[in-house]
């Protein structure tokens, strides 16, 4: 599974980041970007369904890789 | 001076957010909006909608289009009145509408990024606990007016580079701005002059003395090479010195209000500190302080209103914060609630640029309360007092520690 943030949506909530630090960044201006190239493991899955969860923009998606 | 005003028998035909049953606990009356309305209108301050859902919430923070953010504070004036055209306006970002909200917006984000904002955690760690100390050996503290109200102001004077002695001008400021809605437009006029006097001798200061901090990096910075009008340089100055204090003193306050009252989630938050994160969320979702206001661009029929120009919407975001429509248990406080995509920091582009600054002084002022004080409760419920206007928080709150 791969996760990706769609850039036109985050306004830099920050959440995700917050949330799960091993999946997502931030780039100068505060707005989250996925680390690497999103390919999720086990505990990845886990964490980035936790920050998509709680992303109040609906930015983050979690897809087949 | 204020303008008396009639009680409000009906909040969906004629809501007043500064109405006192409003100030002491909307929660009900949003309820019951959201049922029957769900949005409410109002001949007040020369006509307003008040969305009470999430749905109308998104609809109206996502639609730059039809809504301007011209003036985000609700008043008896009308808008233009103490107002800088389109698309600048007052204080950039907040009243700024697109394509140049982008610009002064993207100025401003890279201080608030987490990387200068966590740089702060010892200076407030320090600061609240300082704060504590000079309340130490008293059974009863004031959590908001011995505690909260000193935390952000004082956070922000550093930012902003200005005098130590003023953080007490800051709250006066503040005050004018957010809760004096009901005077009438030339006393709020005639008030504001020395806000801007004040500001003006900051940045004159500031000229001659140059230095690392917002009023130089505002001064120095350039739009397409050319630097920032003056009243945008001073507009965005208020800006972050209003945004910043009201706000996170509320959030502060109303979390220790929470916490005094209920002793299961305060004994949990001592023991299990891992649970901080989704509190501090829970905390922001129930008790958001934030009310922001739009203005209609013209006449059209919206979610089912007859919306006319210059007609105010209130975006209720604490409002939609509640919906049970998009959360289960909305009405309740969970505090290891894990799923929480809540709006106290607003919606879309005017997303709250200070949200990690906010979210940093948040927890660590409760994490130095509690851990000084790791079992307290209300001294006094009757005496806890709102603020009236469009940031909601307690503004008194006695608290037995002892
Ligand atoms: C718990 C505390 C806070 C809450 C609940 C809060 C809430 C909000 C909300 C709801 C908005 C959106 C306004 C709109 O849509 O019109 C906003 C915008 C803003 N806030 Fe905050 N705020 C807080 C603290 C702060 C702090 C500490 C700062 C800075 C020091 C700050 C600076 C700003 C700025 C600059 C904007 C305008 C952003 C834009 O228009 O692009 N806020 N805030």
């Amino acid at each position: 599974m791969k996760v990706v943030i769609d850039a036109a949506r985050c306004q830099g909530h920050g959440r995700c980041f917050s949330l799960a630090p091993a999946v997502f960044g931030y780039d100068e201006l505060g707005n989250g970007l996925v680390l690497g190239d999103g390919v999720l493991d086990a505990d990845g899955l886990e964490l980035a369904r936790l920050a998509e969860a709680n992303c109040p923009e609906h930015a983050i998606s979690i897809g087949e890789s | 001076m204020t303008i008396e005003k009639a009680p409000v028998h009906d909040f969906a035909s004629d809501w007043d957010h500064s109405d006192p049953e409003w100030v002491k606990d909307p929660y009900p009356i949003w309820d019951d909006l959201r049922q029957r309305c769900p949005v409410a209108h109002t001949e007040r301050y020369g006509g307003g909608w008040f969305p009470a859902t999430h749905a109308g919430v998104s609809a109206v923070a996502n639609d730059t289009e039809h809504f301007t953010s011209r003036t985000v504070v609700i008043g008896n004036g009308r808008p233009m009145e103490d107002a800088l055209p389109a698309p600048i306006g007052v204080a950039p970002p907040i009243t700024s509408d697109p394509p140049f909200h982008q610009i002064a917006r993207r100025l401003i984000l890279p201080a608030f990024a987490p990387g200068p904002v966590n740089a702060l955690e010892p200076m407030i760690r320090s600061l609240c606990s300082d704060l504590l100390e000079r309340v130490a050996g008293q059974e009863v503290i004031n959590a908001s007016s011995d505690y909260a109200q000193f935390i952000p102001p004082s956070v922000i004077k550093r930012m902003l580079g200005f005098p130590e002695q003023d953080e007490d001008l800051f709250r006066e400021f503040v005050h004018v701005i957010l809760e004096g809605i009901d005077e009438p437009v030339e006393e709020r006029i005639e008030k504001f002059a020395p806000i801007e006097a004040y500001f003006q001798a900051q940045i004159e200061e500031h000229a001659q003395n140059p230095r690392e901090d917002l009023t130089t990096f505002l001064m120095n910075a350039e739009i397409l090479g050319e630097k920032l009008e003056p009243q945008h340089v001073a507009g965005t100055m208020i800006l972050v010195l209003v945004a910043g204090i009201d706000t996170t003193w509320s959030a502060i306050g109303a979390s220790l209000w929470h916490l005094a009252q209920n002793p299961q989630d305060l004994e949990r938050l001592v023991n299990e500190p891992d649970l901080m994160p989704f509190a501090i969320e829970e905390f922001l979702r129930f008790y958001a302080p934030v009310t922001m206001a739009r203005l209609v661009k013209q006449d059209m029929e919206f979610l089912g209103c007859s919306m006319k120009q210059d007609d105010w919407i209130l975006l209720g975001f604490p409002a939609a914060n509640r919906d049970p429509a998009v959360l289960e248990r909305a009405g309740e406080f969970i505090i290891d609630r894990k799923e929480n995509r809540h709006l106290a920091f607003g919606l879309g582009i005017h997303r709250c640029a200070g949200s990690n600054l906010a979210r940093l002084e948040l927890r660590v002022a409760i994490e130095e309360f509690i851990k000084r004080y790791p079992r307290f409760e209300l001294a006094e419920p009757s005496a806890v007092t709102w603020a009236a206007g469009q940031v909601r928080g307690p503004r008194s709150i006695p608290i037995r520690v002892a």
